[in-house]
């Protein structure tokens, strides 16, 4: 048989996600990829994977997941969702850690809380064939990940392991913060000079909020209008992620990982690489307040966020109970005598 | 022509060169793009040419800001040329029937027949620009300026993949099927993006296209040797 996870249930818009595609920008392929890389990244550390393998991500809601292979082993990280058992007892066992499933075992990611997004990583990685060096779903071109779409009901996930590797369960006992409340830092720029000045202090000095228009090329921006200063039409140039664009009805858009490589809208300024994991948690309805910082300064952040990124990493720890019982082997002594599962 | 460095954020620096659309600037900007790229710049991942600048994505975990505009510097001042490998294609495209929805209203609107529209349109030997919007979408000009047209008020939702269209200065072809806001004059039977291919656009920034009119039939034709792999793209290499 060949090892796959099924799916009972897609979830609200789940696609499998790695790092992103580079090198094809320039023949105007988008990056795509993790809207939070943080949490990917620690998804796949848990599930014991490079970091650039490629996870499931899951948007606001999980999809329900049945183990078809002897055992599989995942790593679920991202805002406050939780591992849970599906059946007639649901078990929640905790989220920021790695867990083992059985063949036939239901399990889904509890409600991901303050963010829009958590990645669910599984040992060895989904089999799924790179598509221009990258399994990233690039959904409106239709290619990468599964089939080049979310995920629906009845899907078979092959993954490329048979059954866990012989080794104990990890967790990150202190999962980052959200940031909700920190303001997002921006550069401004690259066409700060198409924007009036009163424009620009709007940006900073206004609260704003993510749009129900809101998805993985982009969030709309509600709150007070930027006026430009001569028009909003400029010769199409280069799009970076993070970057603030205003069309001409003067609401700005924040682009997201599978944004246009080029586009005709002036940029007011570009969210700085150390926020973009934060933005991309922002869940329609969530406020934004910006700031200006220079770019040395943005490039110093980015530095001190690896480092942070590095010391969570460092705090990875055996996911035994604080009581010194192993609730998973507990458990599945439960499993096995058929307390709670009727699977064996 | 001062160029400009403006940043995008702390991963990427646009190159700005101008701020028309013009061949003497798309030229810098390809060059530039070209000797970046063989220059092998620590901590650059990738380079986007367009119109009038070009954007140069880098990873600010191996390089700056600072250091990469010093280096560019330095290559806008280098001597010497670089060989270029660019292609000139011909690409045949049926102006005929369903396969030209908008050519009747193209022909109205700008006082033309539509048979001296498809003369304009073909005869001309185009520039490709940049690479965008879509993957493999090709902004090819200039258009001559009898077909200039604004884009249409009401995009549309679909348009085919293979579509050629034209908007203001600049004809272009949608490789998939897409909304869009362009009027389509015709419509090519050949594969502009292959994604099994490690070249998977078919056309290259820098390179030339010309279109050859070709009927229903030949449309036909070719498209059953596009879909059987028999199909090769007529194209000549360019001394640049």
């Amino acid at each position: 048989m060949n090892a796959s996870l099924s799916v009972v249930a897609p979830g609200l818009y789940t696609t499998i996600q790695d790092l992103g595609r580079f090198g094809y920008q320039d023949v105007g392929v988008p990056v795509s990829g993790a809207l939070d890389a943080l949490s990917l990244r620690a998804a796949n550390r848990l599930a014991g994977n490079p970091e650039n393998t490629a996870a499931l991500e899951i948007l606001y809601q999980s999809p329900v997941l049945e183990v078809r292979a002897d055992s599989v082993r995942v790593g679920l990280a991202g805002g406050d969702a939780e591992l849970e058992l599906v059946g007639e007892r649901p078990r929640q066992l905790g989220g920021w850690r790695s867990l083992s499933l059985r063949q036939g075992e239901v399990f889904r990611a509890t409600q991901l809380g303050d963010s829009a997004c958590c990645y669910l990583a599984v040992e060895g990685g989904f089999a799924v064939e790179p598509c221009l060096g990258s399994a990233s779903s690039y959904v409106r071109g239709g290619f990468g990940g599964f089939n080049g779409r979310p995920l629906r009901q009845g899907d078979l996930l092959a993954l490329h392991r048979e059954r866990v590797e012989d080794r104990g369960e990890i967790r990150i006992p202190h999962p980052p913060p959200h940031e909700r409340d920190r303001p997002v830092r921006i550069v401004l720029g690259p066409q700060e000079d198409h924007f009036t000045d009163e424009a620009i202090e709007c940006l900073v000095g206004a609260e704003y909020r993510v749009s129900k228009n809101a998805d993985r090329m982009g969030m709309r921006l509600d709150g007070p209008l930027l006026q430009h200063r001569d028009g909003y039409n400029i010769v199409s140039d280069g799009i970076a992620t993070g970057a603030i664009q205003v069309p001409g009805s003067g609401q700005p858009i924040l682009l997201l990982a599978d944004h246009q490589t080029t586009g005709g809208y002036p940029k007011i300024a570009t969210v700085v690489s150390a926020d973009l994991a934060a933005v991309g948690r922002r869940r329609t309805g969530d406020t934004m307040r910006f700031s200006i910082v220079d770019v040395a300064t943005a490039e110093r952040l980015r530095r001190d966020q690896e480092a942070e990124f590095q010391a969570l990493m460092s705090t990875v720890a055996p996911a035994a109970a604080a009581t010194g019982l192993d609730l998973d082997v507990l458990y599945r002594t439960n499993l096995i005598s058929g307390a709670v599962s009727g699977h064996e | 022509m001062t160029v400009k460095f403006l940043p995008s954020g702390d991963s990427a620096i646009v190159v700005e060169f101008g701020s028309q659309i013009d061949r003497g600037v798309s030229e810098r900007v390809l060059r530039l793009s070209m000797r970046i790229r063989t220059s092998g710049l620590t901590g650059v991942i990738e380079t986007v040419p367009t119109f009038r600048s070009l954007m140069v994505h880098y990873d600010p975990l191996q390089t700056s800001s600072a250091t990469l505009v010093d280096a560019i510097g330095t290559l806008l001042d280098a001597a010497g040329r670089l060989e270029q490998r660019q292609r000139l294609w011909r690409v045949p495209v049926c102006y005929e029937g369903d396969y030209a929805p908008d050519l009747a209203t193209v022909a109205e609107r700008t006082n033309l027949t539509t048979a001296e529209v498809v003369e304009l349109h073909s005869r001309t030997q185009y520039h490709v620009y940049m690479i965008g919007f879509l993957p493999g979408f090709p902004y090819m000009g200039d258009l001559p300026e009898r077909l200039a047209l604004p884009r249409q008020v009401d995009p549309r939702l679909r348009v085919p993949a293979g579509s050629v269209a034209i908007a203001m200065a600049m004809t272009a072809i949608y490789p998939i099927e897409s909304p869009g806001g362009w009027h389509l004059i015709g419509t090519t039977p050949i594969v502009m993006f292959d994604l099994a291919s490690t070249r998977p656009a078919l056309f290259a920034p820098g390179d030339a296209v010309k279109f050859d009119p070709i009927g229903e039939d030949d449309y036909a034709a070719i498209r059953a040797a596009v879909a059987d792999g028999r199909y090769e793209v007529p194209h000549e290499r360019m001394v640049a």
